[in-house]
């Protein structure tokens, strides 16, 4: 059976959900051979076999982490010649797509990006134009090359061996040419990251102040939830620009997305428009927001918010 | 200093934006064209690397005929010239073809640094910037917050999910920058008359030396089969706070399981 490579995404230590769903996706098409760089593989291996991942090509070295996508792109190309897998999947992430752009360059074959699914044939299903289209393409030259959304395949367990083979490539000069000096973590509290999330709690104009944002964190606290934002918010400087949902931040497919004090403008609809479940709380009952609402909540978010907190603990303790 | 942006025209987020039925290619005529609004952020930020470090900035574009309203713009913010690479063999290429036929024309007018938005409003692939890292041969540094330049040395912020890093390089190179990192201006009444008199050159595949029949949609790698509207969301429960909204909100995430 041939193999399908898959890009892990990890912080040196756990391996990120998405890479998990990747390898639930390859399962299909043939033998998950999950490709790692840097530190933490002997980490993530039981995880890796429990969702069926058959091989981890570990590639130790430190160049994948000093200098800017490229080294991964020679490493994912060399195994890609070698190997011949029927297909090469990457998290629709900044780094996953770029890693797989420059691949679609140095082979030749077709790239396909923000993908929710794939048919048995490969056929890729997307979402086009902030999620006013539904669009299924193939690719046609090479071995696809598929950069598949977070959070919109559910992960599956199945027992896999997930052998390490170790790998090593000489990474070239021209691959070490954006050096990576410094790496600044914001992070805001224990949350799990916006694309990843099962759950987003976003604020909006309506939160207010920079201060205020502290409410939107408490609900998602209560619920385990990630912080989003609207654009508004990040460009007020509010909250930090990585944490925006829109069309030109992050675009997230969750379980639930509750809309806190957002009107709902296109370009932040287009961030959280494939939510399964969506939950709004907004003063103006004219909010576009609520045209995509499941469940939503006219009024002053000061007070909802903070009762809906309230209600959670009461039940959730 | 010799600096490049790349400029992309868009159709309108606000428009109704859609495929032809014809091709699946997008329907150019369907909705307004705007300059991709990330592109605004990157002709800013070539103007104002320009005026911290003197040279000369030019905007280069790919598009129907039709881009020439969007290359008028951004000389109107104050860009020096730009060339138009418009040529039929070019429509419905996708991101392989479009990263070739821009990195031969940046070949042809050399550059020390280009600029681009980080993704586009209407494919949203974002991986051009890095495409065009990969054929040039020179430094990606993509996701830009913050740019810095002393000499040939060039260094950025790159936005992370977990906060940034910085990444040092020696120009040339290729940066794509994010929203955050200025505030484009907007033409002035001289600005938009001057641009009126800057040259723009146009090119065809054949002056930068692409074969059209390794571009354009009959070339792409990948291809649209199909495509379909959404169906709308069914309508949900809207209810106005009566002093137990957020109860009503609990009961309802309850209900879905979600607490």
């Amino acid at each position: 059976m041939a193999e399908i490579l898959v890009l892990a995404e990890h912080d040196g230590e756990a391996v990120k959900k998405v890479t998990l769903e990747l390898v639930t996706l390859a399962r299909r098409f043939g033998e998950p051979a999950v490709v790692w760089t840097g530190p933490g593989a002997e980490a993530a291996q039981a995880r890796l076999a429990e969702f069926g991942a058959a091989k981890v090509y570990v590639a130790a070295g430190p160049e994948y982490d000093d200098y800017v996508v490229a080294p991964k792109t020679e490493l994912l190309a060399e195994l890609a010649a070698q190997k011949s897998p029927a297909a090469v999947l990457v998290a629709n992430t900044a780094e996953g797509r770029e890693v797989g752009g420059r691949l679609a360059v140095k082979t030749g074959w077709g790239i396909l990006t923000d993908v929710v699914g794939l048919a048995d044939d490969m056929t890729a299903e997307q979402v086009i134009f902030g999620g006013a289209i539904n669009v299924t393409s193939k690719v046609r030259a090479g071995t696809p090359i598929i950069a598949v959304r977070p959070n919109a395949i559910s992960p599956e367990t199945a027992h896999g061996d997930a052998a390490i083979e170790p790998v090593s490539i000489t990474v070239s000069d021209g691959a070490k040419q954006a050096k990576i000096t410094d790496r600044v973590v914001q992070q805001r509290g224990a949350r799990p990251e916006l694309t990843e999330a099962s759950i987003v709690v976003s604020g909006g104009r309506g939160v207010g102040s920079a201060d205020n944002m502290a409410l939107i964190e408490k609900l998602a606290d209560s619920l385990g939830a990630a912080v989003g934002a609207s654009r508004a918010v990040t460009d007020a400087g509010w909250y930090p620009h990585q944490f925006q949902v829109g069309q030109t931040g992050k675009t997230v497919s969750p379980q639930l997305y509750v809309a806190v004090g957002i009107s709902g403008a296109i370009q932040h609809r287009a961030g959280m428009q494939t939510s399964k479940t969506i939950m709004v709380v907004n003063k103006d009952p004219e909010a576009p927001i609520f045209e995509l609402a499941d469940f939503g909540v006219v009024g002053d978010l000061f007070k909802v918010v903070p009762q809906l907190v309230e209600e959670i603990e009461k039940r959730s303790g | 200093m010799n600096i490049v942006v790349c400029v992309k025209q868009v159709p309108d987020t606000w428009s109704e934006r859609t495929l032809r039925e014809s091709d699946s290619t997008l329907d150019r005529d369907a909705a307004d064209a705007v300059i991709n609004e990330l592109d605004e952020f990157a002709i800013e930020e070539g103007l104002r690397q320009a005026e911290a470090h003197g040279g000369e900035v030019t905007i280069v574009s790919m598009g129907p005929e039709r881009a020439t309203e969007s290359i008028r713009k951004a000389l109107s913010m104050g860009a020096d010239k730009a060339v138009h690479l418009v040529d039929d063999a070019l429509a419905g290429s996708d991101v392989l073809a479009t990263s070739a036929a821009l990195a031969a024309v940046l070949s042809q007018i050399g550059f020390d640094l280009i600029i681009l938005g980080s993704e586009s409003t209407d494919a949203r692939t974002g991986v051009v910037p890095a495409m065009l890292a990969e054929r040039l041969g020179v430094p990606q540094l993509s996701y830009a917050s913050k740019v810095e330049i002393d000499g040939k040395s060039i260094t950025i912020n790159r936005l992370a999910d977990y906060g940034y890093d910085t990444v040092e390089a020696t120009l040339p190179a290729v940066v794509s920058v994010v929203e955050k990192i200025n505030e484009p201006r907007y033409p002035s009444f001289k600005g938009i008359m001057a641009a009126k008199k800057k040259p723009v050159q146009t090119l065809t595949v054949a002056d930068i030396g692409i074969d059209a029949g390794q571009v354009g949609l009959a070339n792409a790698a990948s291809e649209v089969l199909s495509f379909a509207k959404r169906p709308p969301r069914q309508a949900g429960t809207i209810v106005a706070d009566e002093g137990d909204g957020g109860s009503k909100a609990a009961e309802f995430l309850a209900g879905r399981k979600f607490i």
